[in-house]
This record gives C-alpha cells, sequence and structure tokens, in this order.
C-alpha cells in the first residue's frame, strides 16, 4: 500500500499504523526507497546515502512481519525505516567510514543501539554520508563527495552526519542515527532544519560505533520532532557489557514526563534556563541572535524563569577540543594499517611500507591532518604543553558546566551554530572549519547531554536552537524542547 | 613553538604515514595556522586543577565477568580471503621467512 505524505509522518504515528495493521512493515520500507529515489538521494543527486539495499531491507520487513504475528503485537518502532551514519556497525551493509581505507568492509557483528533499536522492529535501509571517520563539519571530507543541503542543493548539510541529518530533512526516513564527537549531529540538524540529540557521555552504548576520540564519542539520534528523537534516544540507552564507559543510571520517563505536561499552559513552570552570554557573541548572525531571543521570550511565556549567567571558558573550547580529539584519534586509527580491514595498497614489499603506504593512500587529507595533529602533541617534549594543559582546562570547561547547574539551572539555553548552512567550498581553512563547532563542542567536552531543534529560518536556511542539560538531565533536556517545540509550532520552520 | 619540516617528517615517521614533499610544505603551514590558536591555552592558570579532574566524574561501572565472547553472525573464513586451521592469512610480504610458501 502506498502511504500518502509519508515523508511528514513521525515515526510514532508510523509505528501506530504498522503495530494496527494498517500498513505492514514492506510498504514503510517501499515508501521510504521510492522517497530516497523521488529526492535522488544516491551517489549522482543529492549524495545522502553510501549504502541500500531494497532486497535486504524488504527482507527484514517479512521477518518483522512474520515475528508480528507470531507476537501478536508490534514494537515501539514497528516497521519504522532507519537511516544510520556509516561509521555505525551494521549486519548486510557496509561499515566504511565514508573512508577509502575501510572499502568494503562490512562488519561481523552489530552496533548495541542499531540491536536495540531493532528489537523494537526498526528497519534499516540505509547507511549514509558522513565526513571521514567523522572529521568535518560539512560532510565535504568523504570519499565519496560532498552531500548536498535538501533546503539548497549548493550549500553543505552540515557534518559529519550531514547524510544523516539530510535523510531525514528530505523526508527518506523519520529518524536516523549519527555521532557526536564534537557537534556531529546537532550542528547539521540545525543546518538540516530537523531535531538532533546528543546524549549523556555513557549514556549510549558506543560498542559498534567506529572509534574517533573515545572520550568524547557518543551515538546521537535524528527526527523530525522531539516525540520520535526522545523515543528512540529512551530505547537506545542504557547499560551494555560490552562497553565499559555506559551507564548503569536509569533510563527512561523522558517521554512521561513531557506528555504528563502537555496540557498544562506553563509546563515549563519551576524551570530556572540559564542563557550564556559567551554563546553570543557580537559576531554572532543577527538573524540567528533574533530568532534565539524569540526562543527565549517563548521559554519565558511558558513559565520558565530565564536568568543570565556566566560560562567564562567557553572561548577555550576549540583549542582543547582540537588538541584532544585528534590526539585520542591519533591512537584509535592506528589499527587501520591494511591487514585487518578493508583497504590495502599493493605497492608495499616490506611490513613497515605495507602500514604507511596502505594508510597514506586509504586516509584523506583532514584525517591525515588531524592525525599527525594529534601525534604531534602526543610526541615527547609537546605533551605537556599541549595534551597535558588542554586536559586541565578541559577541566574548567566542565566546572562552568558544574557552577551553573549547581546554581540551581535545570538546562541552558543557546544558538546551536553561529551561522545557517554555507555554501559547499565555501571555507578552505581548516580552523575556519573548526569555528563552525564552537557552541556544541563545550557538552561533549563537559559529557553532558544536549540538543538541538529548529526555532525558525534565516533566509529560507534553518536555525537551530540548543538546549544542554546536567549530566543524565535527559529529561529535563526533553521537556524543555518538547515545550519549546510546541510554542513555537509552524514558526519554527519558517 | 612553531612546527617544523623536521618535526613532521618526525611525526608522520611514529603515525606510519608517508608525506611526500610537495605535501610537506601545505602541512607544516596548516599545522602551525591550527596550534597558533592552541597558544591560547598557555595564558590559562591551571595549577589548581588536580589530575584526578581529567577523568571523568561517572565512574566506571563494575560488572562480573560472566559476559560471553561477542557473537559474531557469520563464520570467520566468511570476513577474509583465505584462512587455515582457523587462523586468518594475511598477505604475506618480502620481509617474511619462507617467503617462496606463499599464502593464496
Amino acid at each position: 500500500m502506498s502511504i500518502t505524505n509519508f515523508g511528514s509522518l513521525s515515526a510514532v504515528a508510523l509505528s501506530a499504523r504498522v503495530g494496527s495493521g494498517d500498513l505492514v512493515p514492506a510498504d514503510t520500507v517501499a515508501a521510504s526507497f521510492d522517497t530516497a529515489d523521488a529526492v535522488s538521494a544516491g551517489r549522482d543527486g543529492l549524495n545522502l546515502i553510501l549504502w541500500s539495499n531494497r532486497e535486504l531491507a524488504l527482507r527484514d520487513a517479512s521477518s518483522l512481519a512474520e515475528g508480528m504475528a507470531k507476537a501478536g503485537k508490534g514494537g515501539l518502532l514497528a516497521g519504522v525505516p532507519l537511516a544510520v551514519k556509516d561509521n555505525i556497525a551494521t549486519l548486510g551493509l557496509p561499515t566504511t567510514c565514508a573512508s577509502k581505507i575501510l572499502a568494503g568492509y562490512v562488519s561481523p557483528y552489530e552496533a548495541t543501539a542499531i540491536i536495540r533499536l531493532r528489537e523494537e522492529g526498526a528497519i534499516v535501509v540505509a547507511k549514509t554520508n558522513m565526513d571521514e571517520f567523522a572529521m568535518g563539519s560539512s560532510t565535504e571530507n568523504s570519499a565519496y563527495g560532498p552531500a548536498h543541503n535538501p533546503h539548497d542543493v549548493r550549500r553543505v548539510t552540515g557534518g559529519s552526519s550531514g547524510g544523516s541529518a539530510a535523510a531525514v530533512a528530505a523526508g527518506i526516513v523519520p529518524i536516523a542515527l549519527g555521532s557526536e564527537t564534537g557537534g556531529s549531529v546537532r550542528q547539521p540538524a540545525a543546518f538540516c532544519g530537523i531535531v538532533g540529540v546528543k546524549p549523556t557521555y555513557g549514556r549510549v552504548s558506543r560498542h559498534g560505533l567506529v572509534a574517533f576520540a573515545s572520550s568524547l564519542d557518543q551515538i546521537g539520534t535524528m527526527a523530525r520532532n522531539v516525540d520520535d528523537a526522545a523515543l528512540t534516544m529512551e530505547i537506545m540507552s542504557g547499560l551494555d557489557p560490552f562497553d565499559s564507559t555506559s551507564s548503569s543510571a536509569p533510563v527512561g520517563g523522558y517521554r512521561d514526563q513531557y506528555m504528563s505536561l502537555a496540557t498544562n499552559p506553563a509546563p515549563l513552570e519551576g524551570m530556572k534556563i540559564g542563557v550564556p552570554a559567551e554563546y553570543f557573541p557580537e559576531n554572532l548572525d543577527p538573524g540567528i541572535r533574533q530568532l534565539c531571543l524569540r526562543s527565549v521570550d517563548a521559554l519565558k511565556s511558558l513559565g520558565a524563569k530565564v536568568i543570565d549567567v556566566k560560562m567564562p571558558q567557553t572561548p577555550l573550547a576549540i583549542p582543547v577540543y582540537y588538541i584532544v580529539a585528534p590526539a585520542e584519534a591519533s591512537s584509535n586509527l592506528a589499527r587501520f594499517d591494511g591487514v585487518r580491514y578493508g583497504f590495502r595498497s599493493e605497492e608495499a614489499s616490506t611490513l613497515s611500507e605495507l602500514y604507511s603506504i596502505t594508510r597514506s593512500e586509504g586516509f584523506g587529507p583532514e584525517v591525515t591532518r588531524r592525525i599527525l595533529l594529534g601525534t604531534y602533541v602526543l610526541s615527547a617534549g609537546y605533551y605537556d604543553a599541549y595534551y597535558k594543559k588542554a586536559q586541565a582546562v578541559r577541566a574548567l570547561i566542565t566546572r562552568d558546566f558544574g557552577a551553573v547547574f549547581g546554581d540551581g539551572v535545570d538546562a541552558l539555553f543557546t544558538p546551536t551554530t553561529p551561522t545557517t548552512a554555507f555554501p559547499i567550498g565555501g571555507i578552505t581553512d581548516p580552523y575556519e572549519m573548526y569555528l563552525s563547532d564552537i557552541f556544541t563542542v563545550t557538552a561533549n567536552l563537559a559529557g553532558v547531554p544536549a540538543m538541538s531543534l529548529p526555532i525558525g529560518r534565516v533566509g529560507g536556511l534553518p536555525v537551530g536552537g540548543q538546549i544542554i542539560a546536567p549530566h543524565f538531565g535527559e529529561a529535563a533536556m526533553f521537556r524543555v524542547a518538547y515545550a519549546l517545540e510546541s510554542a513555537l509550532g509552524q514558526e519554527a520552520h519558517q | 613553538m612553531a612546527v617544523t619540516h623536521e618535526d613532521v617528517r618526525h611525526v608522520a615517521t611514529l603515525a606510519r604515514l608517508e608525506v611526500d614533499d610537495a605535501r610537506l610544505d601545505h602541512l607544516v603551514t596548516e599545522l602551525n595556522g591550527i596550534l597558533a590558536h592552541m597558544d591560547a591555552l598557555a595564558e590559562v592558570d591551571t595549577r589548581e586543577v588536580e589530575q584526578a579532574e581529567f577523568a571523568p566524574k561517572v565512574g566506571t561501572p563494575v560488572r562480573s565477568d560472566a559476559s560471553g565472547p561477542l557473537k559474531m553472525y557469520a563464520p570467520l573464513e566468511s570476513f577474509a580471503p583465505a584462512s587455515r586451521d582457523g587462523f586468518v592469512l594475511v598477505h604475506r610480504l618480502s620481509t617474511h621467512e619462507d617467503s617462496e610458501n606463499r599464502a593464496p
């Protein structure tokens, strides 16, 4: 059966229709692939999808239908098509991190997050384009070429989870997975006009996520509305014996909390929301500033007490991040040597050459740059001045968050990005590109949860507002986001 | 602390990357450009920051040793071009002994 308005239906709505028997899983899979064809999501079009297999997805849909028939019910995501960033291990489809060095690699196991979503009925339909090994802010660093923003194909999707964000925005899937190291879910979510969530460090298992910077990496959710994002996050979260940094803190209650307040005219009554001046610098796009102020007014009208707060270490976050993340990456990416995975140079005649030629031919320019930078800051003579110093300043940044949340602030509100989506090829200086993460990296460094949701448009391009909460404060974060989304209504997309 | 050509060659060796001369100049310029922004950290007083603060506040949970090995969804042989006696055969190089007896 064809599905009317498939591209605007939520995961919750689709799942309800599949669960009731109004649709079968094969209908949603077919609608997803048909939409991808209609918007030219493949390599010769928007270049959002790297790998997909309609027959495989339809087989999964058939298995799901059989399982539902036996169980007499569907899961919370019954028949919901899911797109997955290409650095998260899935069965049946390649996992290449959009890198030549992992060409042809198909994982022998699946990420815990994917297993949990499949258990609730989600069907993986595509692996999405990304910056190579998640190193980038525009999805231009992919070995397979840049992804294009569905709102303006001459502009970037943001990154590094740009393909996932754009696939949701283009209506191909209602939910997608991305990964965060410094803002790689929230920044493309803002550029593509969707919701993107980075959970608390340890909230979602990293098992099956190809490591970039292990003290920062987290799998995140992307959706067209807050409710779908919260539902997906609830399902994925929780302790996993395969990730020793995953937390045993209780999961859930996100949706219950905001649903219980849905009819309350002041659903944020009793909440204190901080607005840090450091996230509103003088050179912030005036249109983005204006939309943020409109959102702050909305938060007040929803019953929240909004106060100014200080986060004085914020300007140091980019220098800290671009020492810590490349340092960890230089270690994590040492495993790609031509022996165990993917691409192997045929030019080598010694083992040492096999490593160095394979890595030099297999990694792209940005990955090479970051490996060299990371190796440099960890090398003898520079470790104390760069890496150790950056870790100490990281502790000060974390203290900033501890201080405001310790003072009774329930959440922070900021812009997600300093600009809207920029033109493809428009930024060539590496450090200028790094600055597009200036409002997002702080949450990764401190390990706190944060999300972006649409708050309006500037020049026809989407703008994201960011909500940051204390460690394991996802329930408060979603409560604020759901209320703000409801209050802004269609204005969030205008 | 300016990065020199020799520094880049040195870290490239450590990182097992080959950097040709044409790329070397470019990398020296790029890395110096990036690291110049990092110099701001040197001005920050971090004397009272304890080493323990570097670690995440959320401790690593203790778990039993009961967890079994990772479940593989297909036999090992299906992931490698060749295997023998349960081991994956890797590419044979000229530096290996007995290079006449080449793996397939």
